[in-house]
């Protein structure tokens, strides 16, 4: 390896960990349509320490990419969508900067990596182009200095022969290598948060299971905090400390990613991990497939969310949005929240 | 490699469809050519499920559209029912393959946007002339009915409604009835539930399984999802760059399967992350390299696989390894398992 940059090692040694990253609080974000007003994210709050990773997992439409994107900035209110509530990164509120402030937060605080490599990247572009941008216009580098940070960064997103990379265009490489490349332009001015949206759906499957590595192997070496959000479970199991599931724009739970996936309190969380086919199980299983589908989310439902579908609903359901609590404080302060007026306890539990 | 190689589980009963050395290229300019399937054997029995297991580019779409001669192979018999569908003259074919019908990856834009729901499905009915007979004297609407119902929709909510209104799950029943509707003995399900949502996937798996008993189905199920095609499949076929590696019986593939291609696929469930994987504290530099698809315009000597292999030798670039039994209905095209070596 390398030896780390100045700028690299002097920004580790701030990271101490356990400090507040992100703070979410309330994020509403309403797009204005024709069809009426459309509530993606609806009330959802978050905390994010330094280092840490957090999985948000839901169906598509539950709002899990909008607020990825809102808490970075790139959804923002304007004519047509409305944000309100906060999404404050290191203690500076993302939405009330003004365009060109909340550039300079891209790249050194937060970075993205979006699901399709090949629609990030220029096509007439060469690779190096797009590395060396950022690191000359966000760290002034000179010309020489930022083609060597280039390769390296090439490296350590593990490209074989980077110097050779560089010259190339981004279709002269494979879909698992462009997504390496995007994640390498992500990593280029040393964010403290990245968030990554779907960044392997749209991976061959040989190749999904390097990349998730590959981001929890840089999110450990650089202290660097992570959003995984994803439609696909195991993707975030294993890789990430905390998890939030997601439903029609509402977190439907949330807790460290093994205890969510070992005793999920949510019904919806429940049956989603039951419906998924097992590798171990005989073939011509019968899978616990969730009736109905997701919401319509210009007229959602006036109780929970989830309530058409789940089959503990009652009345209360029907007419009371269940907040987000955790109907067993643990004794070590570690809280393990649900929206749900029934969650699933076990007998112990009560 | 030739048909006798390969072991039938039931000598006495013919199978419904029996693929041999199947081949399927492409040209590219004057004179390449992209061979995207290389001489597959395979066969269905009846009220079996063959589930085709690969990475994209391996060949399996290709395989499938080729048993419905969309296109017809470049080489290599399809018989459905005892008869060669290849070569027959287009009347000929549409006819005898009106029985062995086909659900696409995208539900949506597989069905016909302009077209009212009850139309979709009656499509095949008009295509064909209706024969009451055939349904137990129900009349039109009445059998269009039963099938929606069949496949878990509401006759009278979606009868006048397009495509358009549903869902990417209702869209996925819709094409289903409509392969119904004319009663097919064989189903080539290409991706059915790659498009769709994790609670809908559940779904759209379970009513597969269901018209399968119900209606007496056999069915190839096409995906590149380990854990779906276990689930579904009755045996499992592993492609690799248009070649078969290992035919493995899906009770417990994921012990027993010994292909060191299925041994990577496995290995790449990203649920499935190894404890202190040594890869993981190196660069994966040689990994990378590796993960490499070889151009189906070229394809390597010898074994397809052996870029990517670790247990490849000097042998496997000579000497392509033959489809051989190694365990009742399992075969192998590797000439490394049968030293031993487990992946």
């Amino acid at each position: 390896m390398t030896t780390p940059s100045p700028v690299l090692t002097e920004k580790r040694s701030a990271r101490a960990r356990g400090d507040l990253l992100l703070e979410v609080d309330d994020l509403r974000t309403v797009f204005h349509t024709q069809r009426g007003d459309v509530a993606a994210v609806d009330g959802v709050s978050l905390r994010l320490h330094a280092g840490e990773t957090l999985g948000i997992v839901g169906e598509s439409g539950s709002g899990k990419s909008v607020l990825g994107r809102t808490v970075m900035g790139l959804v923002a209110s304007g004519p047509t969508t409305t944000v309100t509530g906060s999404v404050r990164l290191d203690g500076q509120d993302v939405h009330a900067l003004s365009p060109r402030q909340r550039r300079h937060l891209w790249g050194p605080k937060v970075a993205m990596v979006f699901q399709d490599p090949m629609t990030s990247l220029n096509p007439v572009k060469k690779i190096g182009a797009h590395l060396t941008e950022p690191l000359r216009l966000h760290q002034g580098m000179d010309r020489k200095a930022a083609r060597e940070q280039a390769a390296d960064l090439l490296r350590q997103v593990g490209i074989p022969e980077p110097e050779r990379r560089l010259g190339q265009y981004p279709h002269e490489l494979s879909g698992g290598m462009r997504q390496r490349v995007v994640i390498a332009m992500a990593l280029s001015c040393n964010p403290e948060l990245l968030i990554a949206d779907e960044p392997t759906t749209a991976l061959d499957v040989t190749v999904q299971k390097q990349i998730l590595d590959l981001l929890a192997r840089l999110s450990a070496e650089r202290h660097m905090a992570v959003i995984l959000v994803s439609h696909d479970l195991g993707a975030v199991v294993g890789r990430t400390d905390r998890v939030a599931v997601m439903y029609a724009g509402r977190v439907a739970e949330t807790n460290r990613t093994a205890e969510v996936f070992a005793h999920p309190l949510h019904p919806y969380s429940e049956a989603l991990l039951a419906s998924i086919p097992q590798l171990d199980a005989p073939p011509h299983t019968w899978l616990r497939a969730i009736e109905g589908r997701p919401p319509n989310m210009a007229a959602p439902p006036p109780g929970c969310r989830f309530a058409p579908r789940c089959p503990r609903a009652q009345d209360v359901c029907r007419t009371e949005l269940p907040e987000l609590r955790d109907p067993r404080p643990a004794p070590d302060g570690s809280a393990h929240l649900a929206a749900c007026h029934f969650p699933l306890l076990t007998e112990e539990d009560r | 490699m030739t048909a006798q190689d390969v072991v039938r589980p039931d000598q006495a009963v013919e199978p419904v469809l029996d693929v041999q050395d199947l081949v399927v290229e492409f040209p590219v300019g004057r004179t390449e050519k992209v061979h995207a399937v290389s001489g597959l054997d395979l066969h269905l029995m009846p009220g079996e499920t063959l589930g085709i297991l690969g990475e994209s580019g391996c060949g399996k779409s290709t395989a499938g559209r080729a048993m419905m001669q969309l296109p017809s192979p470049t080489a290599g018999s399809v018989r459905f029912d005892g008869h060669e569908l290849t070569g027959l003259p287009p009347r000929t074919l549409r006819r005898r393959r009106a029985r062995m019908q086909m659900i696409m990856q995208d539900p949506i834009s597989s069905l016909n946007p302009r077209r009212k729901v009850k139309d979709l499905v009656a499509e095949g009915l008009s295509i064909w002339g209706f024969d009451s007979s055939l349904h137990g004297g129900k009349d039109k609407d009445t059998v269009v009915r039963e099938l929606l119902e069949a496949v878990g929709l509401e006759p009278d909510v979606v009868w006048d409604r397009r495509p358009h209104e549903l869902s990417g799950g209702q869209c996925q029943r819709v094409c289903i009835a409509r392969a119904l509707m004319m009663r097919p003995r064989v189903m080539i399900c290409d991706e059915p539930v790659s498009s769709l949502d994790v609670s809908v996937q559940a779904q759209i798996l379970n009513l597969l399984e269901e018209t399968k008993e119900r209606f007496d189905l056999s069915m190839v199920f096409i995906a590149h999802d380990v854990s779906v095609v276990k689930n579904i499949s009755d045996r499992v076929m592993v492609l690799y760059l248009g070649k078969a590696c290992e035919v493995v019986p899906s009770d417990g593939m994921h012990v027993t399967s010994v292909h060191p291609y299925t041994r990577m696929l496995l290995a790449s469930i990203p649920g499935e992350r190894t404890e202190a994987d040594p890869e993981e504290s190196t660069v994966l530099d040689t990994s990378v390299r590796a993960t490499e698809l070889p151009s189906p315009l070229n394809p390597p000597s010898g074994c397809r696989f052996r870029t990517r292999c670790p247990l490849a030798t000097e042998l496997c670039a000579q000497e392509e390894p033959r489809l051989r039994e190694i365990a009742p209905g399992h075969l192998v095209a590797c000439h490394h398992v049968a030293q031993g070596v487990q992946a």
